[in-house]
């Protein structure tokens, strides 16, 4: 497999704090790969180095070998990595429907002043973006909101419509942050599966952040642990599972933590 | 839906086009010529203004663009002898022209700190038109001629004001069209495409990047926009009243281009317009109340937002509900 995002000796220093330091992995295009670590390991300063809503202050990141990093979020955005945030973050007062329309905005082939005109190639993507959210909306199941407030939604429905809202920008690489956070049992295998079928049935690459490690280790195809900035593993779930590194990084809850 | 649409559009022209103008004859009541001028002139301006809450930004700001689109205005006639028609839009452009410059920067602030900016910003253009010598300081600019003739091809689309029997009946028609007009662009950005990355900018910036939108053109985007309907607003105030001074907008009625849509309702496309009427109106009629005015006036504004603070339109939902 080809690597579709590259990170190179990424660091970031806020004042005299080291928050990430000199981390360097590869990702390859089609894989589900995890970056786990303690709290305060850097993880979700890692996530907005690479989506950039931070600036690196060394390092590089590149997808398919263009860098990305220190650009505006949303030149990242249209380059095809994508971040989902965690579920608050959402457009509240806007149906389900419009959350994931209003989120088709990299597709739109008219100008802003088409728009306003409602010239002919604004129209069409009007009618293509509503179609391509009913589709969304069919995939992940969720028909019976599709109408209903963002405000008024329950926690496990916004999870899905942050996927949504990721989705309908129809990313290579989305970055999820802590997609089962909060999550039962049942929803959060619902959720694995889902992040399984986006990557099966709609090709796209997965990055993501999470503390749930029965989850992390049933996900994955690799994972990277993070601990104070540094990357100190990196493998298959079995190989981190047996990891001294990692153990010692999670030590006192060792058995716990890694879900063995 | 839509006809109902149609119907509440074609009733309001109607409304304003003619049932106006005839309720006044009929009664003899010329001088709410003047209040409705003003009241559709102070619409645009809080149009704008509300264009701004429509991406999350609190402009108490508007004061300072209508007083450039008045003075641009102004220079430009008493100068350049140039046609009112013709600086209307150079008012309102050169107010475009500013927004950017100083959005640029202050756009990227948000909440309170936003707000603050944008009320010194009326201040600094009080204080600028006494200090810059063009504006001729705290004498201001007079004797500024009425809208001369206005024709195309040779055919006449607006006669000379001077040759009308009243042009404040002029100015009336003048002020109503922009009105129209205006809201016609609002209610349009609104409900198109622009309109709904305008509302993914006021509830959550962060996401709204993320999925791509250029939030920082955007932004200045929505903020020129605003900024020229203040211009226009301002110039065309002038007109009116041929004179201009450093006070002619000041820190209260950029306070007031606000509040006339929090009052009409932040949701509300016509809530800025509706907020206009409620307020100019409600103020004249207290005029009675003499010293009690702005105690009552006061009392009043406080006792609707605390009852509607979605504003007055927000009537209509819960009749729906």
């Amino acid at each position: 497999m080809e690597t579709i995002l590259e990170i190179k000796n990424v660091t970031k220093r806020f004042g005299g704090l080291t928050a990430v330091n000199d981390v360097s992995f590869s990702v390859k295009a089609g894989e589900i790969l995890s970056v786990i670590g303690p709290n305060g390991a850097g993880k979700s300063t890692l996530f907005k180095l690479i989506s950039s809503f931070l600036s690196t202050t060394s390092g590089e990141v590149r997808l398919s070998g263009e860098r990305i990093n220190n650009l505006a979020p949303h030149a990242v955005a249209r380059k095809g990595v994508v971040r989902t945030f965690q579920e608050t973050t959402i457009f509240r007062s806007m149906t389900v429907r419009e959350n994931i329309i209003v989120s088709h905005h990299l597709r739109s082939n008219a100008s802003l002043l088409g728009f306003f005109l409602g010239t002919r190639a604004a129209r069409i993507d009007e009618t293509v973006f509503g179609e391509s959210a009913d589709a969304i909306i069919d995939f992940l199941g969720i028909q019976a909101i599709r109408n209903e407030l963002a405000s008024t939604l329950p926690q496990g429905h916004l999870r899905a419509l942050g996927m949504a809202i990721g989705l309908a920008t129809n990313p290579k690489v989305l970055l999820l942050d802590e997609p089962f956070a909060g999550m039962n049992h049942d929803e959060t295998m619902h959720m694995v599966d889902l992040v399984r079928r986006l990557r099966d049935e709609r090709g796209v690459t997965v990055l993501l952040v999470e503390h749930d490690m029965p989850a992390v280790m049933k996900i994955s195809d690799r994972i990277v642990v993070l601990n104070f900035g540094e990357k100190i593993a990196e493998g298959t779930p079995q190989e981190i599972q047996n990891n001294n590194n990692v153990i010692e990084a999670y030590l006192g809850s060792e058995d716990a933590a890694i879900g063995m | 839906m839509k006809n109902k649409h149609i119907i509440a559009i074609v009733g309001f022209l109607i409304g304003v086009y003619a049932l106006v103008p005839i309720l006044i004859g009929v009664s003899g009541r010329t001088d709410f010529y003047y209040t409705l001028t003003s009241v559709a002139l102070l619409s645009i301006a809080s149009a704008g203004v509300w264009l701004t809450f429509y991406i999350g930004r609190i402009n108490i700001g508007q004061g300072a663009y209508a007083l450039a689109g008045g003075y641009v205005s102004a220079i430009l006639m008493t100068q350049y002898g140039m046609s009112f028609w013709a600086t209307l839009p150079l008012a309102g452009l050169f107010c475009v022209v500013l927004a950017i410059l100083i959005g640029l920067p202050i756009l990227r602030l948000r909440g309170v700190y936003f707000a603050m900016v944008t009320l010194v910003l009326t201040e600094v253009m009080r204080l600028a038109a006494l200090a810059v010598p063009i504006t001729q300081g705290a004498k201001g600019i007079t004797s500024i001629p009425l809208p001369g003739e206005l024709s195309v091809f040779g055919i006449t689309v607006i006669p000379d004001f001077s040759t009308l029997a009243n042009p404040k009946i002029g100015f009336y028609w003048m002020a109503v069209t922009m009105m129209v007009i205006a809201y016609a662009v609002l209610w349009r950005i609104v409900n198109s495409r622009l309109g709904h990355l305008c509302r993914s900018l006021q509830q959550n910036e962060e996401l709204a990047s993320s999925i791509g939108v250029n939030t920082a053109y955007l932004r200045v985007v929505a903020y020129s926009i605003s900024s020229f309907l203040g211009g226009i607003a301002g110039a065309s105030f002038i007109a009116i009243s041929q004179s201009i001074y450093p006070s002619s907008f000041q820190v209260a009625d950029s306070v007031n281009f606000m509040l006339n849509c929090f009052l009409g309702g932040l949701g509300y496309v016509f809530g800025p317009m509706l907020g206009t009427l409620m307020i100019y109106f409600g103020w004249d009629l207290l005029f009675t109340t003499g010293e009690y005015q702005m105690l009552i006036y006061a009392s009043l504004l406080i006792a609707l937002m605390l009852a509607l603070p979605n504003g007055v339109l927000s009537l209509l939902d819960k009749k729906k509900a």
